[in-house]
């Protein structure tokens, strides 16, 4: 599949951004986090420039981003238009949450209980994206279990990088937070780990044969293509430039995406203080580089089952 | 609406029955199809470039041509393929605009162009690539099954059928009501063991495939190391066309 930039863009931002909400939505009812309105304006806006961000990246994807608000009709059949509901649901507990933590200091009550809302949310709108790709039964590589708590945990992983940082701001020490930073870093690697075992090892259902109903009288093959030329089919779901660099891309995810984020944290759990921000912050840099990786890896890793009828014996 | 249509008994399924047993490949249908589609209800079918390398557009039909077997078994397998108006079309359910349907009268899948966002997820939940982007108008497009010609009353009964089936020199195309146990449609189907493509992934495609016959294998070809044909020694009106050749060629 072609690893559109815009949309790798609006998964990993935006799946940030709204983990980042739904972890403020519950801590700060539950008095985990700094109260002051300052940080609370730092790590409320971080979270909706995000999830803002990314929604907006989308519409650029489409070929007629003036009509992006009809997406929001269909949400009794398409995974898309829940998201979009969802997401933009998400946003009007989220406000009364924002205005009641940075105007009046205020995050428990129906404050707090906006936050829970808000935070709910949030986590439906991941589930819902998660869900666009897993239910796209043409496609092995995201038809699989593994698809929608692998966004889940990178979205929360990348979440609590930056509240780490964040928190560092404002407090000397908040080993809480780092550790499940720590903690998430760990799952979210495994769960990867896992998720490319799984593509590794298992090949979709549909076959060349299954796909063209040949095959009695021994291997089907490609004679000839329709056309000399590609065509959009090729284009959007025959992309298979980066899959020759797989391993080697599958190495950044692992160092930039875990263990220099994992590294990094642990310093900063251990040092403190300046040196601890800095390193926190880098923590983010590095897991931002590698989930974007991770994320175009996962659109070139995705085998379309179209590609059987142009060459491709399986997907 | 994205929801799709509650099949009703004796629901009409119109679609094609595609013989790959008797198609020659000749690409005939993919261009007649361009060439009324591109002017018809989806159209128009912009092309890219259309004179140059990286030459691309949009078609609604193509047509793969296959191999299957080794050696003097093997055979080849001309393909056409368009869209199958699947029963369960992912590509109308995954629509976040309701602009892709299934009409309940007749099963057709159609796009409603003046509401696609172009959000190219529909192509994405096609197995069998049916739907294609038009970039020229940010909308997708696809098969129609040629709806402004089977319901055409300004065309004579006998043409109000697919463009595709009409140009089919060969006859290995047939349009009708695959929902109907008694149509041609499907008792051919029936007499011929048709098939749908991708069977496993759910989606019931009302179009069917007749798989090629098994018929019998090629005879076997001279293979290298055995007796040389015989040549026949030239007649002798041979021998004077071959003088007149020599003559003519001077």
């Amino acid at each position: 599949m072609h690893p559109a930039l815009s949309i790798v863009f609006f998964t990993t931002a935006s799946g940030a951004g709204f983990a980042l909400l739904l972890l403020l939505g519950v801590a700060g009812p539950l008095g985990l986090l700094p109260s002051s309105a300052s940080f609370g304006v730092a790590a409320l806006a971080l979270a909706g420039l995000l999830a803002i961000g990314g929604l907006a990246s989308s519409v650029f994807h489409l070929g007629r981003p003036e009509r992006a608000w009809r997406a929001f009709s269909q949400w009794r059949s398409s995974w898309l238009s829940r998201e979009g509901v969802a997401s933009v649901l998400t946003f009007l507990p989220a406000a009364v949450f924002s205005i009641g933590w940075v105007f009046f200091g205020v995050t428990s009550g129906l404050v707090g209980l906006c936050g829970i809302l808000a935070a709910a949310l949030a986590a439906a709108t991941i589930y819902c994206t998660g869900m666009i790709y897993a239910s796209l039964k043409p496609i092995h590589q995201w038809h699989n279990p593994w698809v929608v708590p692998n966004y889940f945990v990178l979205g929360l992983m990348s979440a609590l990088l930056m509240l780490n940082f964040l928190v560092r701001l404002w407090q000397t020490r908040a080993p809480g937070v780092a550790v499940s930073a720590l903690i998430l870093v760990a799952v979210a690697w495994r769960l990867k780990e896992r998720y490319w075992r799984s593509i590794d090892t298992t090949s979709a259902p549909s076959t060349v044969a299954s796909a063209t109903l040949l095959g009695s009288r021994g291997k089907v093959r490609m004679l000839e293509p329709p056309h000399t030329e590609e065509n959009y089919l090729l284009k959007e779901m025959g992309f298979a430039i980066a899959r020759r660099h797989r391993v080697r891309l599958r190495g950044i995810v692992r160092l930039a995406g875990f263990a220099l984020p994992a590294f990094l944290t642990l310093l900063a759990l251990l040092v403190g203080g300046v040196f601890g921000i800095v390193a926190a912050g880098l923590a983010i840099f590095s897991a931002a580089l590698g989930i974007v990786v991770e994320r175009w890896l996962f659109f070139a890793e995705a085998k379309h089952t179209v590609t059987l009828y142009y060459g491709a014996e399986a997907v | 609406m994205t929801s799709l249509p509650e099949p009703r008994p004796g629901q009409k399924k119109l679609g094609l029955v595609i013989d790959l047993d008797i198609c020659v490949g000749c690409h005939a249908c993919a261009t007649a199809c361009k060439e009324w589609n591109a002017s018809g209800h989806m159209g128009p079918l912009p092309d890219f470039n259309p004179y140059g390398d990286g030459a691309w557009g949009v078609w609604f039909n193509r047509i793969h041509s296959f191999e299957e077997g080794e050696g003097d078994g093997a055979r080849t397998v001309h393909f056409p393929k368009s869209c199958l108006h699947c029963e369960e079309p992912a590509c109308v359910t995954v629509c976040p605009t309701g602009a892709s349907y299934k009409r309940a009268e007749d099963g057709i899948v159609l796009v409603d162009e003046a509401i696609c966002i172009g959000c190219k997820l529909c192509s994405w939940a096609c197995p069998y690539g049916a739907r294609e982007f038009d970039a020229d108008e940010g909308v997708m497009k696809k098969c129609t099954l040629c709806i402004d010609r089977i319901y055409n009353e300004h065309l004579a009964p006998e043409d109000r059928q697919p463009a595709c089936v009409m140009v089919c020199p060969v006859n290995a195309r047939h349009f009708g009501d695959l929902g109907d146990p008694g149509s041609e449609v499907s008792e051919i189907v029936a007499r011929r063991a048709g098939g749908d493509l991708m069977p496993e992934l759910g989606y019931k495609p009302v179009n069917k495939y007749l798989p090629p016959r098994a018929g019998r294998m090629a005879p076997a070809m001279p293979v290298a190391g055995g007796a040389p044909p015989p040549i026949d020694q030239p007649s002798a009106g041979d021998r004077v066309l071959r003088w007149v050749d020599r003559l003519l060629s001077r």
